[in-house]
């Protein structure tokens, strides 16, 4: 191991000190009983949002395309895993189940981040945005729509409703159209999230760091230089779509396994869903990986810390949201600033991607 | 053999013939300029040369590969770099990356590789460290290898595009309007570093210049192009002094 | 065959309320090159003023529709001015479309904190009953032939607008280009206002349609129906007037069609299936026109 050690390593360290000694932090507290069992309930959830906004920022920041349905991903890794979890209850032993539970939501989630991306990814911009809310939107109604029962005689599935099956007296009704799956098994835990959340970064940091991580990023800068570079354009923003949608289903899944009814609702999967995702994302800093996931785990846990901020938090985020793009982007303020603050490098520039 | 040949190259948009019957041929090692006055179809041509618009006739060919209707990708693969008239460069990544995303296609590893920073990856990346330094040093730009592309000085801009063209390591290189909205003193600097990369990589260059200086002192050979057809076309020297020529750029 | 027809007609009856919606759409992306996520929202702010002010005044509807489309014209205006204008020119085209998606956040949990996420129940502003046919086999809904009526009259007006008034002609000339406009000494800035308040009013009369014909008010209310008359100005091809107009009829049909005939779970899948077709097949849409970046 070399003593002189790159920043890029370095900072990427910093990142999953964060994580872990916020773990150890919230395990001692939940120790020492200082953590109320309503506390506990959010710990998993902010890790699946902290694993999703990691998700987002990679196609978001580092690819630099807008996804407003990213939520149909997470839908697809929670349902996938949990349909899996459910038939093999019986047989198969906890571990592997749940390791093979998180291999399928991801395979699923990636192999509809590459069927996704073939329309998508031919556009830019707007539509690009408009199109991933449509995707989203599609996977949660289709889902709704989804009838799926096992007998002996095999699966069955049906559109239309559970008595379309025609299911033998033993079968067992899975998915249960706009009812969802119910019961699976709780596997989620908050060291399980953790590990995934730490996953999730090591991908996407150790992504950003590579000659593919450079090309997507190239091609998010200037997607004509990238051509004219002898960068393949199309099979770049795909590999980050796929990898970005694949981690969505890592979130799924730890969702799917931390509920008893598990449902394509709007609450959860559509695309306001995907929005509140967004403003993670943005107020951690677009392109910021670590800041995606303080973000996250701040922004979900300071409604439930203080009391009465929630009736106002999606108003303050909103006009948060808006301060914050203007003070980012407005050519007139960006002329302000290096007119008055001069060529200041504030501390969290420099993580920018 | 020539190392471009291009052959009755032509394209139209819309009923208009933005480039008609263009001919032309680069030997090694030539330092070639095309000029014209504004509109004559210049960029045009590097369009069609670098195939992002595809020509509805003619030839193309590099070291006598028919590279007609290939892909930017492909003609960057097969040994065509550019630079652009409005500098295009990875604004948000540093000077050094951008050198690096010139490499990509040189030095490779897989992505698992590249995700698990395992294999291949450290010596690659080592190998691509080393070379992307190697032609900073050469177009001074080792000193800012570290800051963003967007935060250098337009000339340095300038010159860390054509750093990044040259790292793809072409056979010929091209170079739009580089001396565009320059000073004297930048302009002969940019000079010079045309002068460099050709005695240090032995390039073939072909550039779209306007700054007719800049021309006569460094191209040996040139095309003037007008409204889209080859007004005349060899020795620098007997082109500028051609009566048409000089009607075409200062009128009658 | 009859129920085919009151299918049909309500189809038609939803996609006047689309196209209407569509038509703002279309005229702010045209001109100012933005997608106005938060344009279906300024319909649910008429649809509470038009409530607030007809509840206030014992069911005048007729002032709350005139001070929705005052107010709304207003909000528009400051939106633009607020957000939107300061990210003009923008290098990152995101910026505006997340803030946009900011400003249609901020009307959603603003009318949540005012109004409550109760579901309000909306009392037509259209009083008349209808016309009924075939003796008594067929029956269209008033508010369903005022709703067609008036998208057409807003169209035509639209049109004649556009093709007859020197305002109109501003407005395509910076559609067209923004530069080159202002070197012509057309004020951008004003054009893109009027934009704006033009489809923002035009957004308060299609909350009045919309509550009317689907009598429930939310926070919400106008969330789905914007993104849907936006693929409707996708479909028709954005920036084009009669396109917004095509594109919302065809829409509210294929919605209505979906939900009667193949599923009502499926039937928003449909509508969005069919941006995506639209997209890939003919990205320009039925009316649109192609544009390529320069290099």
């Amino acid at each position: 191991m070399k003593l002189t050690m790159n920043k890029k390593t370095k900072d990427n360290l910093i990142t999953y000190g964060i994580v872990v000694v916020a773990f150890a932090v919230f395990q001692l507290l939940a120790v020492t009983g200082n953590l109320s069992s309503h506390m506990k309930g959010l710990l998993v959830p902010m890790t699946y949002y902290a694993v999703i906004a990691v998700a987002l920022n990679l196609c978001v920041g580092i690819l630099g395309e807008l996804s407003i349905g990213h939520c149909g991903f997470m839908c697809i890794g929670a349902f996938t895993s949990a349909f899996f979890s459910k038939v093999t209850e019986e047989s198969l032993p906890t571990a592997p189940r749940f390791i093979l539970a998180f291999v399928i939501g991801i395979a699923f989630a990636a192999l509809f981040g590459f069927l996704i991306g073939i329309p998508v990814l031919r556009l830019k911009g707007d539509y690009l945005a408009i199109v991933t809310l449509a995707f989203g939107e599609i996977i949660k109604n289709v889902i709704n729509a989804f009838y799926i029962g096992v007998d002996s005689k095999g699966v069955h599935f049906s559109l239309k409703n559970a008595m379309e099956l025609g299911m033998e007296p033993d079968g067992q009704l899975i998915v249960n159209g706009a009812m969802g799956i119910t019961g699976t098994p709780h596997n989620s835990s908050f060291t399980v999230g953790i590990i995934v959340l730490l996953l999730a970064l090591f991908v996407v940091q150790n992504l950003v760091n590579s000659r593919d991580g450079r090309a997507i990023m190239a091609v998010r800068d200037n997607y004509i230089a990238a051509e004219a570079t002898g960068i393949n354009v199309t099979r770049y923003k795909m590999m980050a779509f796929i990898i970005s949608a694949a981690i969505a289903g890592a979130a799924g899944v730890l969702f799917s396994h931390n509920i008893t009814t598990l449902t394509a609702s709007s609450q959860y999967f559509g695309y306001n869903a995907s929005i509140m995702i967004l403003v993670y994302v943005v107020l951690g800093g677009i392109g910021n990986i670590r800041g995606s996931v303080i973000a996250a785990c701040i922004l979900y846990l300071l409604p439930e810390l203080l009391r009465g901020f929630n009736t106002y938090r999606m108003l303050i985020y909103s006009i948060v949201l808006i301060v914050m793009m203007i003070y980012s982007w407005s050519p007139k303020v960006l002329e302000w600033r290096k007119r008055t603050l001069g060529n200041i490098n504030f501390p969290w520039k420099k993580q920018r991607a | 053999m020539a190392l471009l040949e291009v052959n009755n190259l032509c394209i139209s948009f819309g009923g208009l013939r933005a480039v008609d019957d263009f001919n032309l041929s680069i030997e090694k090692g030539e330092l070639y300029g095309l000029i014209g006055p504004n509109g004559a179809g210049k960029t045009t041509v590097f369009n069609l040369l670098t195939g992002v618009y595809k020509p509805n006739e003619g030839i193309i060919r590099l070291e006598g590969q028919d590279i007609t209707r290939k892909s930017t990708i492909e003609i960057n693969h097969a040994g065509i770099a550019r630079t652009f008239q409005n500098i295009r460069l990875f604004k948000n990544m540093s000077v050094m990356d951008n050198v690096k995303v010139g490499l990509n296609e040189r030095f490779k590893y897989s992505t698992l590789e590249g995700i698990l920073h395992l294999g291949k990856y450290s010596k690659v990346e080592k190998e691509m460290d080393a070379e992307a330094e190697k032609l900073l040093k050469v177009f001074d730009l080792d000193k800012e290898k570290d800051i963003l592309a967007s935060n250098l000085p337009y000339g340095k801009q300038r010159k860390l595009e054509i750093a990044r063209a040259m790292a793809t390591n072409p056979k010929l290189l091209l170079l739009d309007e580089p001396a565009a909205g320059m000073n004297p003193n930048e302009t002969k600097e940019l000079m010079d570093t045309i002068a460099l990369v050709r005695r240090e990589f032995d390039m073939t260059i072909l550039l779209i210049e306007h700054d007719m200086k800049l021309v006569s002192g460094i191209c040996e050979k040139l095309t003037v192009l007008n409204f889209g057809r080859v007004l005349c076309q060899g020795e620098t020297k007997a082109v500028l002094s051609d009566p048409e020529v000089i009607k075409a750029y200062l009128g009658e | 065959m009859s129920s085919f027809l009151t299918y049909l007609i309500s189809g038609l009856s939803l996609g006047s309320i689309y196209a209407i919606i569509a038509l703002g759409y279309t005229m702010v992306y045209g001109i100012a090159k933005m997608l106005n996520f938060a344009h279906g929202d300024f319909i649910m702010v008429g649809c509470y003023i038009i409530f607030t002010v007809s509840g206030a005044l014992s069911g005048n509807s007729i002032v709350g529709i005139l001070v929705a489309i005052v107010l709304c014209t207003l909000l528009g205006i400051t939106t633009e001015f607020v957000a939107y204008r300061p990210l003009r020119g923008a290098a990152s085209p995101l910026a505006v479309l997340i803030t946009a998606i900011g400003v249609s956040y901020f009307l959603e949990n603003l009318a949540l904190l005012i109004f409550g996420a109760d579901i309000k129940s909306f009392t037509s502003v259209i009083k008349w009953e209808g016309l009924t046919f075939a003796g008594g086999d067929l029956r269209i809904q008033g508010v369903t032939i005022v709703t067609i009526a008036i998208s057409v009259i807003v169209l035509i007006v639209l049109q004649l607008f556009i093709k007859k008034t020197r305002q109109g002609q501003a407005m395509l000339a910076v559609a067209e280009d923004k530069g080159a406009a202002a070197l012509m000494g057309i004020n951008v800035n004003k054009t893109i206002m009027l934009t704006f308040a033009i489809g923002s009013a035009l957004a308060a009369i299609a909350g009045a349609l919309l509550c009317s014909a689907y009598p429930s008010l939310s926070p919400y209310t106008g969330a789905m129906p914007g993104i849907k008359a936006f693929v409707a100005a996708v479909l028709g091809g954005i920036g084009s007037i009669p396109g917004a107009m095509i594109g919302g009829l065809v829409l509210g049909i294929v919605e209505i069609l979906s939900k009667t005939y193949i599923s009502s779970q499926l039937s928003d899948a449909i509508v969005f299936g069919i941006l995506v077709v639209v997209l890939l097949v003919k990205p320009t849409g039925i009316l649109g026109k192609k544009i390529q970046e320069k290099v």
